[in-house]
């Protein structure tokens, strides 16, 4: 299956017309799997047996020409619980773990008839931006194999980046679906904080937390999140408000849109090659009849210490559950129940969870917790003021998505702070619950440059309509990397 | 130095970790780095600002109070690392090599 040269609409077209069966398209994307992934290194699990079983009924009962998504191929970030499917968040932790309900978005996706072909690889329970913490193995760049994929959504964005599939779930508490998909030159889309069910998400840092869509282009990352939005009574989180179609409004038509730059995002830790691939995208959305001008979002710089105390409180706090007692992984040759917990938690998180585990725990500590935690939340508070008063004028926020391209593996992974600073573009728009998507506007060097839109809460729409826009406009998402000697 | 050795070790009997002298080091490094790194908040005048701590709309969501049958209890076992007679099975809760 040569998903490269194919979008949703052209396949489900030839599904539809029964050019291609849902059992042999299945097929094939299980063989360009098993040939690309020994150099990709994406999956940790395959769900052949039950994909090719739901193919066949697909088959047999016929594909709804009103469904674009039905029998398409879907891969599933490792932090999301699959019912019966291995689920461990790349973690020692629940190297062994079988989860016996669905999460919410997994019955969305069986609704809307896509088919889960496995899960992808990412950084232990989601923290990190390179995917090199995840206990089982190191995923590769889909551009050059010697670059991390990012992360941490690292496996989706290499997976589809590679051809291996057109969609992925991932998860974004501070950048996690869209740096992985700048680093891979493909579409990721964070929606706003309440759109989709956090249920069944294994919770890393709950008031940031956002599971969103992993694409090819703008259009098809749209049709999945269709699919996965909306009100579920098991997340009080989530939003009840209504949801529109994503896909409507795609025309290209920009006239008039008001986007703003802010001048923090092009400060010093922003390499040349991305700014002025930005710039270029820019002036390009000005040829469209966008109006741009530069405005100031002064606590940005504020956003990672602010997400690493919030982030890893919560993380501290949600991860208490792992305790070896009823699920996970549970130390051998213990004297007693305290025994347990310690040893069992020290032997099944890696080092970048318990960092994450221990600042938190320092931060909502006795005599820390006024100024380290309430500070950071307060500061909170002014990242989210500076949000609303621009969107007070315009429709939009631009700027890069990571302030560099994809780096070597090995290179930052013993340098917490920073890597910690990569996520300096992302991060704010979590702390603020807004929706933000990734998208191709370059290349450096043959490594792909991700540029970031940002809308208020709950206009994902305006998004993608520029998104779309830009797409047409630019050719940059039809450039394909070199896979085993092919593309 | 911004936080110690023996306040890591502190942090840690907390967070039910613990490390080996050597990772206590390094793990020491790292959090003092880090803690550097977040004390920059300080310079941030938040008098009268008030914390944020969610951001959605939402407030006490409340539901029918209607009985729903429970999740099956063998299924709820499936997972359990240790267990013996439907019960799931742990150490003494009292260590065993002391004199009792």
């Amino acid at each position: 299956m040569d998903y490269f040269t194919t979008d949703l609409t052209s396949l489900h077209e030839k599904l539809v017309n029964k050019d291609l069966s849902v059992e042999e398209l299945t097929k094939e994307t299980f063989k360009t799997i098993k040939d690309r992934d020994q150099q990709i290194a994406a999956f940790l699990a395959l769900n052949e047996e039950a994909a090719l079983k739901q193919a066949k009924e697909l088959d047999q009962n016929g594909i709804d020409p009103a469904n674009v998504l039905a029998g398409i191929p879907i891969a599933i970030k490792d932090n999301i619980v699959t019912k019966g499917l291995r689920t461990t968040a790349a973690s020692k932790m629940l190297e062994n773990f079988d989860p016996i309900y669905d999460a919410t978005v997994m019955e969305k996706l069986a609704a809307a008839q896509m088919i889960n072909v496995g899960k992808v690889n990412m950084d232990e329970f989601a923290m990190g931006g390179s995917t090199e913490s995840s206990a089982f193995k190191v995923t590769k760049n889909a551009w050059d194999q010697t670059k991390v994929p990012g992360g941490s959504s690292g496996g989706s964005a290499a997976a589809v980046a590679s051809g291996q599939v057109l969609a992925a779930l991932g998860s974004d508490t501070g950048g996690s679906i869209r740096q992985p998909a700048a680093y891979n030159g493909i579409v990721g889309v964070k929606p706003t904080y309440g759109r989709v069910s956090r249920y069944g998400l294994i919770a890393f840092a709950s008031s940031l937390d956002q599971i969103g869509p992993l694409t090819r282009t703008v259009k098809d990352n749209a049709y999945v999140l269709n699919a996965i939005s909306g009100h579920d009574s098991r997340d009080f989180t989530s939003s009840d408000r209504e949801v529109p179609d994503f896909t409507q409004g795609l025309d290209g038509d920009i006239k008039g849109m008001k986007i703003a730059v802010p001048k923090e995002y092009f400060g010093e830790g922003v390499a040349k090659d991305v700014k002025e691939a930005i710039k270029k995208a820019i002036k390009t959305f000005e040829s469209l009849g966008a109006t741009v001008d530069e405005v100031s979002l002064p606590h940005s710089k504020y956003g990672v210490p602010v997400y690493y105390i919030i982030a890893s409180s919560e993380a501290s706090s949600n991860l208490q559950r792992f305790d070896g007692i009823r699920y996970g992984f549970r130390a051998q040759d213990v004297k007693n129940l305290e025994d347990v917990y310690v040893r069992s938690r020290s032997e099944g998180f890696g080092d970048e969870v318990k960092r994450r585990i221990m600042l938190g725990t320092f931060s909502l500590s006795a005599g820390t917790y006024d100024a380290f935690f309430k500070k950071a939340a307060q500061v909170r508070t002014l990242i989210c003021q500076d949000f609303a008063q621009v969107f007070s004028d315009y429709d939009l926020i631009l700027g890069p998505t990571a302030p560099t391209t994809a780096y070597g593996i090995g290179d930052e992974i013993n340098d917490p702070i920073t890597m910690y600073m990569n996520d300096i573009l992302t991060i704010p728009v979590n702390l603020a619950g807004l929706p933000g998507m990734s998208l191709p506007a370059g290349f450096s060097n043959g490594l792909p440059i991700g540029m970031q839109l940002i809308a208020p809460q709950f206009r994902e729409d305006t998004m993608y309509k520029a998104g779309y826009a830009f797409e047409q406009a630019t050719d940059f998402h039809k450039q394909v990397p070199t896979i085993g000697g092919q593309n | 130095m911004a936080i110690s050795a023996n306040e890591v070790k502190h942090v840690a009997s907390l967070a039910k970790l613990e490390f080996s002298d050597a990772k206590l080091q390094k793990f020491t490094g790292q959090m003092d780095q880090i803690i550097n790194m977040v004390q920059q908040l300080s310079e941030v005048d938040t008098t009268d600002v008030p914390v944020t701590t969610t951001v959605t709309d939402a407030f006490n969501v409340m539901r029918e109070d209607i009985a729903v049958k429970g999740t099956d209890r063998e299924l709820l076992m499936e997972n359990v690392p240790e267990r013996k007679d439907g019960f799931i099975k742990v150490p003494a809760i009292i260590d065993e090599s002391e004199e009792g």
